[in-house]
């Protein structure tokens, strides 16, 4: 029996409603108490002095790609979770757009496997809506919810089709299975590189308009809302898109939805000299629309903060802009990028470390994102004003395609535990 | 004047001091371009490579020119003949030719910032911008400014409308920023459907009516409908758009009396622009490819001379 004591820390978990100077007692890779500081008295204990540091639940990231099976080069399942653990996430859900795609339970097999033997937190598989992402016939939805995926989604391939939409929400809801999408119309994309926007028209660039992204927010809203199914709408960027999410929480509908970091963070005259590392999908829009997602924070609209997180290599990225791949890494920057938040009073501390772990647990209903005894023992501890360069060598993602590039970040992850034990150290890395 | 720049990549980055230097500079050799020997060895010894990776006869043979009557040594390499097609990236073709250490790159490619990129990559080898996607053209303004000021000698004041698919168009944006810095007001003519994002945010007024659009106008610059460049199209049919938006025997009799008609080229004789017009007496067409060449001499002198005193 293992014990540890993380001691004379910040202790913030929203689902317990505990914010203070509280002790947490490890026992082997379970929480076993939560109790205000100094009163837990126990003997033969490993203790963690986590003195004027926040200690939280892990991180949960709703939205991520591994990339294993298939494009090792850009990340494996063992990169990409070191990558996770240093940004705080103990549990990342990963997107289907594999090779082969994960769209049936062998897929989904190898990928629990790799991460039983190569990986450094819980790793959850997001199925395929359809075969192959083609958008044409429906994987095995069923067998993927057996095989152990949380969701299903075609995420950057949309399913256009909008009947095949209502069939897959139809069916998964048989079977409990959330839907999350990645919202673009692909005809009004018209293969788009960036915001429509005066940026796009003075970079001479094909606009993506948010009127793209909006139609289907609005038409994958009215769906769900007619099939009674669970839709989480996957990075919402626009103003508009996440006015209607809003509405639709207000009519009780079930939806729920995410943002990330980039896209409250960075606006298209980021682009400015055609940097291919501020190339995502959806892109970086205008300053309205990060006011809007920022209005949407804080009047909780928003369900969770997930990074999208989508390593490329550089035979992807330094190319014409044109030419190369959307997405951005994304787990190591999201802790700073968040409590940029807290610090515009957008939302509180707590707020913040409840976007970041139960409430995208609940999302998806998995088991992580608070303290509560009986649980996983997944912590992070963290540095709210510690500033640091982000720069590439200490970059844990096998990819490097990041827009904050030697950028002085403030917040920093100090330890990450997962299941007890300690995978992440800020000063001897990934352990 | 003193030009200091290690490449040129777009007219928006430029002053209007500059604009204006790079103009007397091209003046200057216009005169060179009337002599019996169209040759002086100011670049002797320079290495000039024009890397198009896009399809352009005027434009290369123009630089090229510009280049060897300056007695550079100038390279063409095209994208048929290029190891694009043998799957070579842009950044490795790049690297590749700089390290044969040219004096200057002259390059074309189909997307924007293309030209940005190789910059931002070759440190000692200075980049031309000969056009990049629907972003800019800087030497086709250039040569515009120069044409026009041959025959007004000042701009300020003048009213330019530009009139297509200013959506596509990488002389539209060059062109504009050109026009505005050296005081002229312009207007952009065409269906909605042809328009950029936000584009009256560029400073320019939007017209979808031709007649509105030219009226009153000193220069009416008629861009190329791409049909190569646009996969699904903004207008019904060419008939349509020549119709409504063409420059014809009709509609130019509302012009000024000393309006300019320009044309970027090729020239689609009986879609934008009346085969009549083209040739006839408002025309400055053919004047801006002889200018053309006197531009893109004066770019690779002055690139070469901020080289040296960088040297």
């Amino acid at each position: 029996m293992m014990k540890t004591l993380i001691k004379n820390g910040q202790l913030i978990d929203p689902q317990n409603n505990i914010s203070g100077l509280f002790d947490v007692l490890l026992i082997d890779d379970k929480i076993e108490a939560v109790a205000p500081q100094g009163t837990l008295v126990v003997s033969d204990t490993k203790e963690i002095d986590a003195r004027g540091l926040v200690v939280c639940p892990g991180f949960v990231d709703l939205h991520c790609h591994l990339r294993e099976p298939g494009f090792e080069y850009k990340e494996t399942i063992s990169s990409g979770t070191a990558s996770a653990v240093a940004g705080g996430f103990t549990s990342v859900c990963c997107m289907a757009n594999t090779h082969p795609v994960n769209d049936n339970a062998t897929v989904t097999a190898f990928i629990q496997k790799q991460v039983r033997e190569t990986g450094y937190c819980h790793v959850y598989p997001i199925g395929a809506i359809t075969k192959e992402l083609k958008g044409e016939a429906l994987a095995n939805i069923a067998e993927l919810n057996d095989a152990g995926c949380i969701a299903i989604s075609d995420d950057g391939n949309t399913v256009q089709n909008a009947r095949l939409m209502k069939i897959a929400l139809d069916y998964a809801r048989s079977f409990g299975l959330p839907i999350t999408t990645h919202s673009l119309e692909i005809n009004l994309a018209n293969n788009g590189h960036m915001n429509a926007s005066i940026m796009s028209t003075k970079l001479g660039l094909k606009g993506l308009p948010n009127v793209a992204e909006d139609i289907i927010i609005a038409r994958d809203i009215m769906l769900a809302e007619q099939s009674g199914a669970h839709l989480h709408v996957g990075h919402v960027s626009t103003a508009i898109g996440i006015t209607l999410v809003q509405e639709a929480k207000e009519r009780g509908a079930k939806i729920t939805c995410e943002v990330t970091p980039h896209h409250f963070s960075l606006t298209d005259e980021a682009l400015v000299g055609y940097n291919t590392n501020f190339k995502m999908y959806p892109p970086l829009r205008t300053r309205k629309d990060i006011d809007a997602l920022k209005t949407a924070f804080k009047n909780g609209v928003v369900d969770a903060i997930a990074t999208d997180h989508a390593p490329h290599g550089i035979i992807d990225k330094e190319l014409e802009f044109d030419r190369a791949a959307f997405g951005i890494i994304g787990f190591e920057t999201a802790l700073p990028l968040s409590l940029n938040l807290v610090r515009e009073g957008v939302i509180t501390l707590e707020e913040m470390v409840g976007l970041l772990t139960v409430k995208p647990a609940n999302v998806f209903n998995l088991s992580g994102g608070t303290l509560s005894q009986g649980r996983f023992a997944d912590i992070v501890l963290f540095d709210q004003n510690a500033s640091w360069t982000f720069d590439e060598g200490k970059i844990y993602s096998k990819s490097k395609n990041s827009p904050f590039l030697g950028t002085e970040l403030r917040g920093r992850v100090i330890k990450t535990l997962v299941k007890g034990r300690l995978v992440y150290d800020v000063s001897s890395g990934v352990l | 004047m003193k030009f200091t720049r290690k490449n040129i990549l777009g007219i928006a980055d430029l002053s209007r001091e500059e604009i204006e230097g790079i103009l007397e500079t091209a003046l200057m050799f216009s005169e060179v371009n009337t002599r019996a020997i169209k040759k002086v060895p100011t670049l002797r010894g320079r290495t000039v490579i024009n890397v198009f990776f896009e399809n352009s006869t005027r434009t290369r043979t123009s630089f090229e020119l510009a280049g060897k009557r300056l007695s550079a040594d100038v390279v063409n390499f095209t994208s048929s003949s290029s190891a694009l097609s043998k799957g070579e990236s842009l950044l490795d073709t790049a690297k590749n030719l700089a390290a044969m250490q040219p004096d200057i790159l002259v390059c074309r490619h189909s997307c924007a910032g293309a030209s940005h990129i190789l910059a931002r990559y070759l440190q000692s080898t200075s980049v031309i911008n000969a056009g990049d996607g629907s972003h800019e053209h800087p030497s086709q303004a250039l040569l515009d400014m120069m044409t026009v000021l041959k025959v007004r000698k000042k701009v300020d004041g003048l009213r330019v409308a530009i009139v297509g698919d200013i959506s596509h168009s990488r002389v539209a944006r060059s062109n504009i920023y050109c026009f505005q810095k050296m005081g002229a007001s312009v207007s952009v003519v065409g269906p909605a459907s042809m328009m950029p994002s936000a584009i009256k945010d560029l400073g320019v007024d939007v017209h979808y009516n031709l007649k509105q659009g030219i009226e009153g106008a000193d220069i009416i610059m008629m861009l190329r409908i791409q049909m190569e460049r646009i996969k699904q199209s903004p207008f019904p049919s060419l008939r349509e758009y020549s119709r409504y938006f063409g420059l014809n025997l009709e509609t130019i009799k509302t012009l000024k009396k000393d309006a300019l008609i320009m044309h970027p080229g090729p020239v689609n004789r009986g879609v934008e622009i009346d085969p009549g017009i083209a040739d006839g007496p408002y025309s400055v067409i053919l004047d801006q490819v002889t200018n053309g060449v006197a531009v893109r001499m004066a770019l690779l002198y002055l690139l070469s001379n901020a080289q040296s005193m960088n040297l």
